[in-house]
């Protein structure tokens, strides 16, 4: 059958529909990454300081908290959920361990329990979203909101100030020649590739976003996973609120405002799909730095930053349009 | 009903040499079509022959790459669906079109709302019309609920009854009975006689070739995308029609029952009960055999099946496997004492559509591929998925392939396959046959006896008699959440099944089958 349609008249056609079943072109990751190219190639014939390691490795840093967020949120939407709270999860969690750090606790302890707190959060959303079977957008807008309100009661409401010095070393810090939070940011999304394409979590991640009831009835205990899957958010969450702690060296229980929504857009402009079941955790990081470069170069091109948020919000559009075109030419 | 109005020398609808292909894949070869009127006209052919894509064709929802479709001798170019209604070509699809949420008469007027002067809905005057197009069906509904309420025959008519109200002059039925009782088909084929008399041209299509027998005038038959032959019904019996689907002569569909090895119970089950009151049933299972739940739909032969495995809450109950009572409170769990289902609905249940085979087949065997260090060995899981894949030899050209796009018998087998793996012991089939042809139909069947030759005891579940009776060795019979009777050996009977299904359950039915 492929012979003759190959001999056909039509066989142009053929291989252009060939060219688009090919794994390149098939994975998700592939138009952000061309996305990402285009972005970039326009900055560096705009503006000549773009391309500076100094500038790099700054969007780099910058990119580097809103990726990790957006490592949990990825796998919040892979199983065709959201996880609305990462914001206000990443500010108590970061206000936790600087409250400890500063009454004297020991380090290592400070920085495990503010994760503990977030993967505690994370738990929680998973319970009441698995076990209760709530919706995922009102239980982590529930616990959005009660962790906003825990970050500033323990708080006071105001930053937390008088970190030890070697605090700043996770957040500004360098190992090897690269900047810490660089470098978590890297290994967070090593383990995050490990766990969704190369072990058996990854493929129940995908597939209850795919066909819950599927999943559930072929004997996997899908519930299971799915709380996994918030608690991983939780924490990724509470770690970007630690680097986030050093790297201001306080705790501010109001940052993170609308984090979630920068995650969500990171994700969806990685290619993940918003109902669930297909996307990539490279993705995501691709959408992440996107935003990064983004930010990055309008604002060496002296954009006003009104201006800014109109041309992020029309990208996010125009990307979703384009992923959505080529959805449809391959469904028939 | 051999008589076919031939009064008219051009036929309603006519197609001439349609062909049709995608990337790699000719759908259809040069097939033609006529459609009298006044006619009700059979398509038949095996899952993959091309009638759904001859049906999107006539809808205009796809074109053709070549031919000419005429309708009343006139030559028409669809572009969409809505081209097609208003030329007079109306489908009912086997997924429907309603909005639930609404009434049947809001359904049918969706998007040309009679409206008066002020902008008002002129909902007694739409619903006058929606009466008389009812009327002009034979049957009745209820115009006051929404439809997410009433029966699926009902959704159907009302289907219809859109159509109708459309003027359509050719209405083409996609399986229409896939989802209805026998009682529900006969209404439904009264409804579809009424319109034949009143001069409207019908497509129908259905794997079931009794109904085919009972209700067509003439029957065209495809196979791989080619017209193999128009028949008219009363001049063809049953195997010319089902050699001429598959290419081949089809022996007999079921395989012989062997004699059972062994009376070693593999499973006993006590007080499943799928409602907090409801009746406990109590049954069991013998290694090797395949024990039959018979009875109406909607009698809670599935329901009984996922509160065994725990998909449905039943506390209670008492099981055991091998002997040894285990506790099963949720599908993971009845997974790891070695019971796999195949669910009833095997692309909203059964299947992760958009993914691979290897992906669903893998999806609960993966802790089997699994190194030490918990990564994936995929050359191991590939290895192994295209073994399954030829032990229940389905068709496809790679592991790769998305289930989407595969055939309904082909798409069953890889929910099989995915058990096989396990050293599962006992299969629950729940209407393992639905929506599948005939050829694909007697491949599962075969295959069903091969899995007891080694060991494995299976439940199906199935509303055809004619399976039942042909596949079990025991007949457990359901008949309002109740099991009426387990019939064995040469009791099974479709009378019998009947009889007992139909019955009702005033005398405990318990100490039937506990013994």
């Amino acid at each position: 059958m492929q012979q003759q349609a190959l001999k056909s008249p039509q066989s142009m056609h053929f291989l252009l529909e060939r060219y688009r079943a090919s794994k390149v072109a098939r994975s998700t990751a592939f138009l952000p990454a061309v996305g990402l190219f285009v972005v970039v190639a326009c900055m560096i014939a705009l503006n000549s300081r773009f391309l500076s390691f100094g500038n790099l490795e700054n969007v780099a840093r910058q990119v580097s908290i809103n990726a990790i967020i957006s490592v949990g949120m990825t796998f919040a939407i892979l199983t065709g959920g959201i996880d609305l709270s990462v914001g206000a999860v990443m500010a108590l969690a970061g206000t936790i361990t600087a409250g400890l750090l500063v009454s004297g606790l020991n380090a290592g302890l400070a920085i495990i329990a503010g994760l503990g707190v977030g993967a505690l959060f994370g738990a929680g959303n998973g319970l009441c979203i698995a076990r209760l079977g709530m919706p995922p957008i009102i239980v982590t807008l529930a616990s959005m909101s009660i962790a906003r309100g825990l970050g500033l009661i323990y708080t006071n409401g105001y930053p937390i100030s008088g970190l030890p010095d070697w605090f700043a070393f996770i957040g500004r810090g360098k190992i090897l020649g690269i900047q810490t939070p660089i470098l978590i940011m890297l290994v967070v999304y090593a383990l995050a590739y490990l766990l969704l394409q190369r072990m058996p979590i990854g493929r129940y991640i995908y597939a209850i976003g795919g066909n819950e009831d599927a999943v559930r009835l072929s004997g996997i205990d899908s519930r299971k996973y799915k709380i996994i899957v918030y608690l991983i958010g939780g924490f990724t969450a509470a770690l970007a609120g630690v680097v986030l702690s050093s790297r201001l060296m306080s705790g501010q229980p109001n940052a993170g405002v609308g984090f979630e929504l920068d995650a969500i857009a990171a994700v969806v402009l990685g290619g993940t799909s918003i109902s669930g079941g297909r996307g990539s955790i490279i993705g995501t990081l691709i959408g992440a730095m996107l935003l990064g470069v983004l930010n990055n170069g309008l604002n060496l091109l002296e954009v006003s930053p009104y201006v800014q948020n109109v041309i992020k919000g029309a990208i996010i559009l125009l990307a979703i349009f384009i992923s959505r075109q080529r959805g449809t030419a391959s469904a028939r | 009903m051999t008589e076919t109005s031939q009064t008219s020398p051009e036929p309603l609808l006519k197609l001439e040499g349609i062909s049709k292909s995608f990337p790699g894949v000719r759908a259809l070869r040069d097939v033609s079509l006529s459609l009298e009127r006044g006619e009700i006209h059979a398509l038949l052919g095996e899952n993959g022959a091309g009638k759904s894509t001859i049906i999107k064709i006539m809808g205009g929802i796809q074109s053709q790459d070549e031919g000419q479709i005429f309708l009343n001798g006139k030559e028409c170019h669809f572009s969409s669906y809505r081209d097609a209604i208003s030329a007079g070509i109306g489908i009912v699809f086997q997924e429907f079109s309603l909005i639930p949420e609404l009434d049947a008469v809001d359904n049918i007027f969706l998007g040309r709302e009679m409206r008066n002067a002020l902008g008002f809905s002129r909902k007694n005057e739409m619903t006058r019309i929606a009466q008389g197009i009812f009327e002009r069906l034979g049957v009745k509904t209820r115009f006051d609920v929404p439809v997410a309420r009433l029966s699926v025959a009902e959704q159907q008519f009302v289907e219809i009854a859109k159509a109708l109200s459309l003027d359509v002059q050719v209405l083409i039925l996609d399986e229409p009975t896939a989802t209805l009782t026998p009682t529900e088909a006969e209404l439904l084929f009264n409804v579809m006689r009424q319109l034949r008399d009143q001069g409207i041209g019908i497509f129908f299509v259905s794997h079931h070739l009794e109904e085919i027998f009972e209700i067509c005038d003439r029957i065209t038959v495809l196979r791989d995308g080619a017209h193999v032959g128009v028949l008219k019904t009363a001049d063809c019996t049953m195997d010319h029609l089902v050699e001429k689907m598959v290419g081949r002569k089809i022996e007999s569909t079921f395989p012989p029952k062997p004699a059972l090895q062994t009376a070693e119970r593999i499973l006993e089950a006590e007080n499943i009960r799928f409602a907090s009151n409801g009746h406990p049933n109590s049954f069991y299972l013998r290694k090797g055999e395949i024990l039959g739940f018979a009875g109406l739909v909607g009698s809670g032969r599935t329901e009984t099946a996922l509160a065994l495995i725990g998909a449905l809450p039943c506390p209670g109950k008492r099981v055991r496997i091998e002997g040894r009572e285990v506790s099963m409170g949720n599908p993971a769990q009845a997974l790891h004492h070695g019971i796999g289902i195949l669910p009833e609905s095997r692309k909203t249940e059964g299947l992760i559509l958009g993914f691979s085979i290897r992906d669903n087949i893998s999806i609960n065997n993966l802790p089997q591929y699994t190194r030490p260090i918990g990564t994936i060995d995929t050359a191991r899981e590939k290895r192994k998925t295209q073994e399954l894949m030829s032990a229940v030899h389905i068709k496809a050209p790679s592991d790769e392939t998305t289930v989407v796009s595969l055939s309904g018998g082909n798409q069953q087998k890889v929910v099989i396959a995915r058990w096989l793996n396990r050293r599962s012991k006992i299969l629950i089939f729940d209407e393992p046959t639905r929506g599948i042809d005939v050829g694909a139909k007697a491949e599962i069947y075969t295959l069903m006896r091969n899995l007891t030759a080694e060991g494995y005891a299976i439940i199906m579940i199935s509303s055809e008699l004619p399976e039942v009776v042909g596949m079990c060795d025991r007949v457990a019979v359901f008949s309002h959440g109740v099991i009426t009777a387990v019939l064995e050996g040469d009791a099974i009977s479709s009378e019998e099944v009947m009889r007992h299904a139909t019955a009702s359950v005033k005398k405990s039915a318990v100490d039937a089958l506990s013994a």
